[in-house]
């Protein structure tokens, strides 16, 4: 790769003038998908944005590093936990400065869902310092029992709610700041720092240290480093997730965080193809839909959706993408083969 | 730059994409508003019908279709069939949020029936209470239920009132003075019930020997059990639910401990008898109705129950039965469909006889109800005391 | 001192049954280096097959006539329940296992978790989510000795751990299947070049492996009373916990490690809180893991390029 070219003013302006494109454009859409759509549909609508996080950020470890993290509906319930509190928190000081609406809410959430992000990277990096020394199955089931420990830390403490779980002092529950733009706007972000990530000199560490971890360490890179990084990154994006789905449900409990949760989102990445970006987007997506239309199926939905998952292990392993990206090459390349 | 300009890419026709899923959603969906105009009157009802707690929604699911199969029978409601579309909710907040978005946008549910846990009437609750749609909770016993809004109610009554019965009494019926508590730290129920129990127990004059607990699912019970045996405790306030209640009392027998279980509403299931045996003989709940001391109307609806079902209805179904014909005669006396105006005779319920008593909506939209105290003997509950709110 | 007796010998009755649960585990990975996660539901259908069975002999009528259970009969229930998880468990390896052999480790891995799930839901479709009373097939009897009260069904639980156990250990070291098995752990292609039939070595371990834990699962109803489509799940995980800290692959080490974690759950849950029953298992399992990966009994294996 070249050496990173030094960003004149154009680049700037042209940088400055895609982001500022690209948040009108999700405001847009939220407003078409406000006005367009029953609610029912918006808030799978949401649970697909969140969804993508999840995969997107879940799949740096899974994926792109190879290190398995069964465990991760715990950060997620971090993220929620502590954006949830946080929200609540600053609420009347942001109010008494800026008043009530759609801007004061906004720096609220955001500055709240920052929080979450970095307690539960705090966590993740914590869980991920002495875990991260094992490999493969050891590693899974050591992030299985963090994410069970977590959840039974939240469940034991009074001031969160306990089992009830937390919404916030008023009873209607916490405020629904989780809207189309916030989710789609935080989507953006967590995509591009995954895939600035992916594609940089330490993303193909990364790789490297899936694809043969001794080897990557004979080879002078710094795994241990690397794979915490990795790790705790990923534990802030599902705190991230978490927070967006506290505000959609104005309310959280610890069971929304069981060992089921994490196995949703191996699922999701499974899908879309271990160690895909956009593998992972799509496979967010297809969860969050599938289970919805599902949902006549009663008691069969979940014997459905577990034999799902056991005929694409024997099926297609590689899930949808494989490590490919989708991209218009993609296609290209099929069209030039026939 | 370039590399910046692809990821755009896919964010953005990932965007499209869910556009395109969401716009078939959308159209298939209709429009917005529910008016209710057609034939049938469509009531909503979320239960968890998979899951580890399949029972409390399949139990209620039986008893409330039972309920408006009866209104129709009888000709329906001004002029209009009631028809139930029920919702699983696996026992999770956030699939119990997206069914009652679903029951109200694309089912177009006139009101709501729903949830058995407290938690899920809370995650429920909340989008009726936003999309003022009535709401009935057939038995969610905790306070927070109906806090979040006026278009949210129940038939049942309260745990700090539950409590407050027992330890009533415990103190001064069976004249104990120190309970020790066994919870179930996994149910926000149990949790809410005992501390009512001990708030009022300590009130009375009374002693809290030791609190032990325990988690939903757990099997084993002998550690906290064998702890409760080396202290005074003269009775163990058991708030659960009955299958693991039934375990506690085998295991207490297992171990010599001699001491009579107090529990609440969550032990009224045929599987208790079935699970505990002879060792839960002597014990005592609390509950809403006592099958016994049952009113005719009551003694119809278990017999009824039995010739369809071919099982004995529980607490549970009682309370679905009834949630479901409490909104039925609200819809007959608000005469239409409006939401308001459903809301404003659900709030205006009084006197209403049903299987679990006569119900009146107060103005916290609680049911006002009495309590009945049931005795244990013989593999059979018996009335023991009736205490009044 | 009689309540802390009291809680070590629940807490080896639960350990022994964990045991039982962990060989199935530690035999698995020995061979394959896959975590078993579909054996905890095999624990499961072995317990409801015991239910059934027993149902199915009879046992509510002689029970209401107060009747004991014929122990022909009980060996009978057992036996049953043994051979179908047996079956079951090389079903599972047949069908889902062996074509994703070959495959990047974590795939059989996320195949067992998606195993496990299908029987666990199957589980609740076809016994219900109800949980249901174990029927007595011992009838139990209490003999309290200065306080502590121990119970023939759990002195059923030791022996016929102890039975199984060295059976197993017969079986392994002085059978030819024992010595095929063992030989496969230690490299599966160098095996097959031996001329062992590794395919029929595999699945006579899992047949082995699930026919324990449907013992298990007996023990398990008969000790805890209620059993529910759910219960292999934390068991399961605990007896995985169990075999990791014995050193997996390890078969005294499955009954040590079955053992202390037993232990060690009791006595947490009786003297510091039983909340924190379930994170004791996680804690030793991170510290062991940490410490000590190899486990107590395990050897150091060095992994090359």
């Amino acid at each position: 790769m070249a050496a990173p070219d030094r960003l004149t003013t154009k680049d700037w302006l042209i940088r400055v003038a895609i982001s500022t494109a690209v948040v009108a454009g999700i405001w847009g859409i939220g407003q078409g998908v406000q006005v367009g759509l029953i609610e029912y549909v918006q808030r799978i609508v949401l649970l697909c944005g969140i969804n993508i996080i999840l995969a997107v950020g879940l799949n740096l470890i899974n994926g792109t590093t190879g290190q398995f993290s069964i465990g991760h509906a715990g950060f997620m319930a971090v993220g929620a936990y502590a954006t949830a509190f946080c929200g609540v928190k600053l609420a009347p000081a942001v109010t008494a400065a800026l008043g009530t609406g759609a801007i004061a809410d906004g720096v609220v959430f955001n500055a709240a869902l920052l929080v979450g992000a970095l307690l539960a990277g705090v966590a993740g990096l914590a869980v991920g310092v002495p875990s991260l020394r094992l490999k493969g199955d050891y590693l899974a089931i050591v992030t299985l029992g963090f994410g069970e420990i977590i959840r039974l830390l939240f469940n034991n403490t009074k001031a969160l709610g306990s089992a009830t779980g937390y919404f916030g002092d008023n009873p209607a529950g916490l405020p629904p700041y989780t809207s189309f733009f916030w989710v789609y706007v935080w989507v953006v972000v967590v995509v591009l720092i995954v895939r600035n990530i992916t594609f940089s000199q330490s993303g193909r560490s990364l790789i490297a240290i899936r694809e043969d971890e001794i080897a990557a360490e004979a080879m002078a890179t710094p795994t241990t480093r690397l794979k915490v990084t990795a790790f705790t990154v990923s534990a802030a994006t599902a705190g991230i997730a978490g927070g967006l789905f506290a505000h959609m449900q104005s309310g959280i409990r610890p069971e929304d965080f069981k060992f089921e949760k994490s196995i949703d989102m191996i699922v999701m990445i499974i899908i879309g193809g271990l160690g895909s970006i956009s593998g992972a987007v799509i496979g967010g997506i297809f969860l969050a839909v599938t289970l919805e239309l599902m949902r006549d199926l009663q008691e069969y939905r979940l014997v459905l959706y577990a034999l799902l998952l056991v005929v694409i292990m024997i099926v297609r392993p590689e899930g949808l993408l494989g490590t490919r990206e989708l991209s218009p090459s993609m296609f290209k390349k099929k069209a030039g083969a026939k | 730059m370039r590399l910046d300009r692809r990821s755009l890419i896919i964010a953005l026709a990932s965007s499209t994409l869910f556009g395109a899923v969401a716009c078939k959603g959308g159209s298939s969906g209709g429009g917005g508003s529910s008016s209710g105009g057609g034939s049938e009157i469509v009531l909503g009802h979320y239960a968890s019908m998979t899951g580890s707690t399949a029972h409390f929604g399949q139990d209620t699911d039986k008893a409330v279709r039972m309920a408006v199969d009866e209104v129709n029978a009888a000709g329906g409601v001004i002029g209009k069939k009631l028809k139930v579309v029920t919702l699983d909710t696996r026992g999770d907040s956030a699939e119990a949020a997206n069914a009652v978005t679903r029951l109200i946008d694309v089912e177009k549910s006139t009101a709501i029936l729903g949830e058995v846990a407290s938690s899920l009437s809370l995650a429920g609750g909340r989008v009726a209470q936003r999309r003022k749609i009535p709401m009935v909770s057939p038995s969610s016993t905790n306070p927070k239920v109906t806090e979040v809004g006026d278009y949210v109610f129940r038939v049942c009554f309260l745990d700090p009132f539950q409590g407050k019965v027992m330890a009533k009494f415990a103190k001064e019926t069976l004249k104990v003075e120190k309970v020790a508590i066994l919870k179930d730290v996994k149910n926000d129920y149990s949790i809410g019930l005992s501390d009512a129990f001990k708030e009022s127990f300590e009130k009375l004059g009374g002693k809290i020997a030791v609190e032990q607990s325990y988690g939903q699912g757990d099997t084993d019970f002998s550690a906290q059990l064998t702890a409760i045996k080396n202290t005074d405790a003269q009775a163990i306030f058991v708030p659960g639910y009955y299958a693991e209640v039934g375990a506690i009392a085998r295991t207490a027998e297992r171990l010599g401990v001699k001491l009579p279980l107090l529990g609440g509403d969550g032990w009224d299931a045929p599987d208790l008898f079935k699970i505990g045996g002879d060792a839960i003989n002597g014990s005592y709940f609390s509950n809403h109705f006592a099958p016994d001391a049952a009113t005719p109307k009551a003694q119809k609806f278990v017999a009824d129950f039995k010739t369809k079902y071919g099982m004995e209805p529980t607490g549970l179904g009682a309370l679905g039965y009834d949630a479901a014909a409490v909104l039925a005669d609200a819809i007959k006396r608000a005469g239409k469909t409006d939401t308001d105006a459903l809301r404003a005779a659900l709030a205006d319920t009084k006197n209403f006889e049903g299987v679990t008593g006569s119900i009146t909506i107060d103005p916290q939209r609680n049911a006002q109800k009495s309590a009945v105290v049931l005795k244990i003997e013989g593999g059979k509950a018996k009335f023991a005391a009736t205490v009044a709110p | 001192m009689s309540q802390f007796l009291q809680q070590v010998i629940n807490g080896l009755s639960l350990g022994s049954i964990y045991a039982l649960i962990a060989l199935g585990y530690t035999m698995v990975y020995g061979i394959l280096k896959l975590i078993n996660f579909a054996h905890s539901e095999v624990f499961m259908v072995g317990a409801y097959t015991g239910f059934y069975t027993a149902g199915a002999l009879g046992i509510e009528g002689m029970e209401q006539r107060g009747a004991a259970f014929p122990l022909y009969l009980a060996l009978v229930v057992l036996m049953v329940a043994m051979g179908a998880s047996a079956l079951l468990g090389v079903l599972i390896e047949r069908l889902a296992y062996r074509p994703v052999r070959s495959a990047p480790r974590l795939t059989p891995l996320i195949t067992a978790i998606g195993v496990s799930l299908l029987l666990q839901n199957l589980g609740m479709l076809v016994f219900t989510p109800n949980p249901r009373r174990y029927p007595p097939i011992i009838k139990e009897v209490r003999f309290e000795l200065g306080g502590v009260i121990v119970t023939n069904v759990k002195l059923t639980i030791f022996v016929v751990t102890l039975a199984l156990m060295l059976g197993l250990w017969y079986l392994v070291q002085r059978t030819w299947t024992g010595r095929a098995m063992r030989a496969v752990s230690v490299n599966l292609d160098a095996a097959k070049l031996m001329g062992i039939d590794t395919g029929r070595t595999i699945s006579a371990t899992f047949a082995i492996g699930s026919a324990l834990a449907a013992a298990g699962g007996i023990l398990f109803g008969l000790d805890q009373i209620t059993i529910n489509p759910l219960m292999g799940t934390l068991t399961g995980l605990k007896a995985f916990v169990a075999a990791v800290l014995g050193g997996i692959g390890n078969i005294p080490g499955a009954v040590v490690g079955g053992l202390l974690i037993g232990l060690a759950e009791q006595l947490v849950a009786g003297y510091v809180s039983p909340d924190y029953r379930d994170a004791i298992t996680f804690v030793i399992l991170i510290v062991i893991l940490i410490l000590r990966p190899e486990g107590i009994l395990g050897v150091v294996r060095q992994e090359k390029v």
